[in-house]
């Protein structure tokens, strides 16, 4: 076999690997490779506008299409601008791969132009990565990262080429990954383990599915599967912010989100349950509140493919190790074969059925502006029945977003849940888009938010994306905001919106349709614009300045004691408390 | 406002790792990123083609942070095995010194009759000076130089443990 340039050995892996979109940059020390992806039959290279849009895009792209998203950037500020993307899928658990270029191999440590140590930085963002240091190893490193990334936890992984590496060349063929030598996920649980935990599911009297990413990571069988569980048993569940979609919002059993914006029943819920079966969801410090007050009576049975995440924060009964929908097929299997039926749960619906009727999402409308949980609740109903994909930015709108958009399938909600990373949600919005290419979607986003990848304005345009940017307007970062008026007496320290461009112009500027909703008489008519519009649209959408994202449990607050209406806000809180997160 | 303090166990981990540039820094990084203690890690290569290196680590922590410590390792692509030898033991830990006595007359007599009773050896000495080497557990090492600090003590070098399981497995 004839040898090739490394270059080329990137290429013709990617193509073997099935690799339609690469999101990227380029520069000096990947210019072997874009001249090797030049005009390429197969793969689309998406430019975008800044490497941190570049990775938000492949997870956007990654988490609608199950897929691995894939990146390509320069050395230097290539790399260190695409790390924030990095640790975001890190924490949410999304298959990456990245692709940075290096200086050449002689000049590593000398403080070459654009050199930065990329492997040092992204160390510990990243769930494993490469220096690949000669063409013979190229293609087994990519191989095997693409496994190491879609594998077990999922996650990025980062491969580093140094530019003399790319030009240099090598022999070149598909490797055989079967065995690895220390790189084994637990997909299969022991069977003595689901044995146990259908028992003490069939025994519970109070049983609560606590849900996360992991069923959505574990693919749409999995999601099927929850189905199915939930119905046999007929327990209530409730998910994390990754996790809606997994179980239909419009099913009978779902209570909504848990956690510090969940609903008053599943926080109450999760509080009385005498049983929890967490199903691909890590206990967060956003979804248990205070922990010494975390479901006291219950106990607690932990499916998660990652056994770190078992016992990290909370003790639980059972610990499963396994991949979610390989665990729920599992369960299922082995309470039809024991013949269990359904326990009598009426008592804990009844329950349930109480703090149901508190409305804890409900909230009042009066005077001449929008509401944004309004505009929310009108996005949904405006478009469902069409399968939208929804992303957001961070805060305010985010939680308003998942309280009030109900999502009945997975992979159709894609928000950035551990790390929080503003900026997400656009660039996300046009990797989805870019995977599913048919589909509506559309980025929820704040009036601050959008301005930290509104740079990727012109990658839409460029590439003909028709994804809809819908930004509630309250001229505040709201979430800070809002924390100001709980904990700071409402002393507004640089919160403030100030020198809002016109977004509507900006739009326009970069080749869009922009459209301003400035009232409730305008919204209805305003959302139905925006999605009958071809070709992309931004909505600047101005919202109520001073409203309060409720329900909430303030930090290092019991579920117990959430906060409810704006009544409840008292304006101080203990040192203790403020000094969570 | 105070910070509130959890009591610490001492445990002793193995671990083998593929034998990769960066391993060690991933390693020992992961400590300093999750706030973990190491009191002493030692690492060297253990196989005949150069690919697998053991490294022993002492750390402490409350033993759910032990757990967590074990299970964090674990996830590590390149790791291949994690032991807690203070959970699987009994074990033997081993840590050697090198440590260096300056001085004259029954001082230096008094360091070489101490060295004796520790099984120390002389590998280095000159009319004024002695170098002991001595290996043993971590307690004997801290005995033997608090001693020798009163009989003309210059410096001390350590290896940190390393350690395995008795038995035949």
């Amino acid at each position: 076999m004839a040898e090739m340039s490394g270059a080329d050995i990137f290429v013709q892996c990617l193509v073997d690997l099935g690799v339609e979109v690469v999101f990227g940059y380029p520069g000096g020390a990947v210019l072997p490779i874009y001249d090797a992806l030049y005009n390429h039959p197969t793969i689309k290279h998406v430019l975008v506008r800044h490497e941190q849009g570049a990775t938000h895009m492949a997870e956007g792209y990654a988490r609608s299409t199950g897929k691995p998203g894939v990146v390509l950037v320069t050395s230097g500020p290539g790399a260190t601008n695409a790390i924030t993307g990095i640790t975001d899928a890190l924490m949410d658990s999304i298959p990456m791969v990245v692709f940075t270029g290096q200086v050449a191999t002689h000049l590593i440590g000398s403080d070459a132009f654009q050199e930065a140590d990329t492997v040092g930085l992204t160390r510990h963002c990243s769930k494993h990565n490469y220096l690949v240091k000669s063409p013979g190893k190229l293609g087994q490193v990519i191989h095997e990262a693409f496994h190491i990334a879609t594998s077990g936890r999922p996650g990025p992984v980062v491969i580093d080429i140094p530019k003399d590496v790319q030009v240099a060349t090598a022999r070149y063929e598909k490797p055989d990954l079967s065995t690895h030598v220390s790189y084994r996920p637990q997909v299969k649980a022991e069977p003595d383990t689901i044995a146990q935990a259908v028992d003490m599911i069939a025994k519970a009297q109070r049983p609560i599915f606590y849900t996360g990413g992991g069923v959505i990571n574990a693919g749409p069988e999995a999601s099927a599967l929850l189905r199915e569980l939930a119905e046999l048993t007929g327990a209530p569940v409730t998910s994390t912010l990754m996790g809606l979609g997994a179980f239909p919002a419009s099913s009978e059993q779902w209570l909504g989100m848990l956690g510090m914006h969940g609903t008053y029943e599943a926080n109450l819920a999760m509080n009385k349950a005498d049983l929890i079966i967490a199903v691909g969801a890590r206990f967060d410090d956003r979804v248990t509140g205070r922990l010494d007050a975390f479901a006291p009576a219950s106990k607690k049975i932990h499916i998660d493919i990652d056994r770190s995440s078992i016992n990290k924060t909370v003790p639980v009964d059972l610990p499963i190790v396994a991949d979610a929908g390989s665990a729920l097929a599992d369960m299922i299997a082995q309470w039809k074969a024991a013949g269990h039926k359904a326990a009598d749960l009426e008592e804990w619906w009844a329950r349930i059925a109480g703090w149901r009727a508190r409305n804890s999402l409900a909230y009042a409308e009066e005077g001449t502006e929008i509401m944004p949980q309004r505009a929310i609740a009108d996005l949904f109903k405006a478009t469902k029945g069409k399968d939208a994909i929804i992303t957001t930015e961070v805060g305010q709108h985010q939680m308003w977003a998942a309280q009030h958009y109900h999502f009945d399938a997975p992979n159709k909600w894609l928000t950035s849940g551990g790390l929080g990373t503003m900026g997400y949600g656009f660039p996300a919005a046009i990797g989805a888009q870019m995977g599913n290419p048919d589909s509506l979607v559309v980025c929820v986003a704040g009036d601050a938010s959008i301005q930290m990848n509104i740079q990727e304005l012109g990658t839409a345009t460029q590439y003909r994306l028709p994804v809809k940017i819908f930004i509630l307007n309250n001229e505040y970062m709201g979430m800070v905001r809002q924390w100001q008026e709980l904990t700071y007496e409402s002393r507004y320290s640089e919160s403030y919106s100030d020198s809002l461009p016109d977004f509507v112009q900006l739009a326009q500027a970069y080749g869009w349709t922009g459209i301003r909703i400035e009232g409730p008489q305008e919204l209805e008519a305003g959302i139905r614009q925006m999605i009958e519009t071809p070709g992309p649209v931004l909505v600047d959408c101005r919202v109520a300045k001073l409203t309060n994202c409720f329900p909430m449990i303030p930090s290092g607050a019991a579920h117990t004691e959430m906060l409810l209406d704006p009544s409840q806000v008292s304006g101080t809180m203990a040192d203790e408390a403020k000094a969570l997160v | 406002m105070h910070i509130a303090e959890e009591t610490s166990e001492r445990h002793v981990l193995s671990i083998t790792v593929t034998n990769e540039a960066g391993i060690l820094a991933k390693i020992a990084g992961l400590f300093t990123a999750r706030g973990y203690n190491i009191e002493s890690l030692t690492v060297a290569d253990i196989s005949d083609d150069h690919q697998v290196s053991r490294i022993t680590i002492v750390t402490n922590g409350p033993p759910r942070v032990i757990d967590q410590i074990i299970a964090q390792l674990d996830r590590l692509v390149p790791v291949h095995k994690v032991a807690d030898l203070t959970e699987d033991g009994p074990f033997v830990e081993r840590e050697l010194a090198l440590v260096k006595v300056a001085g004259k007359g029954e001082h230096r007599i008094e360091a070489l009759r101490l060295a004796d009773i520790f099984r120390a050896k002389v590998v280095d000495t000159t009319t004024e000076s002695f170098i002991f080497e001595l290996t043993g557990p971590s307690d004997k090492i801290d005995t033997f130089v608090g001693l020798m600090r009163e009989l003309g003590l210059v410096e001390v070098g350590r290896t940190g443990i390393v350690g395995m399981v008795r038995g035949k497995d």
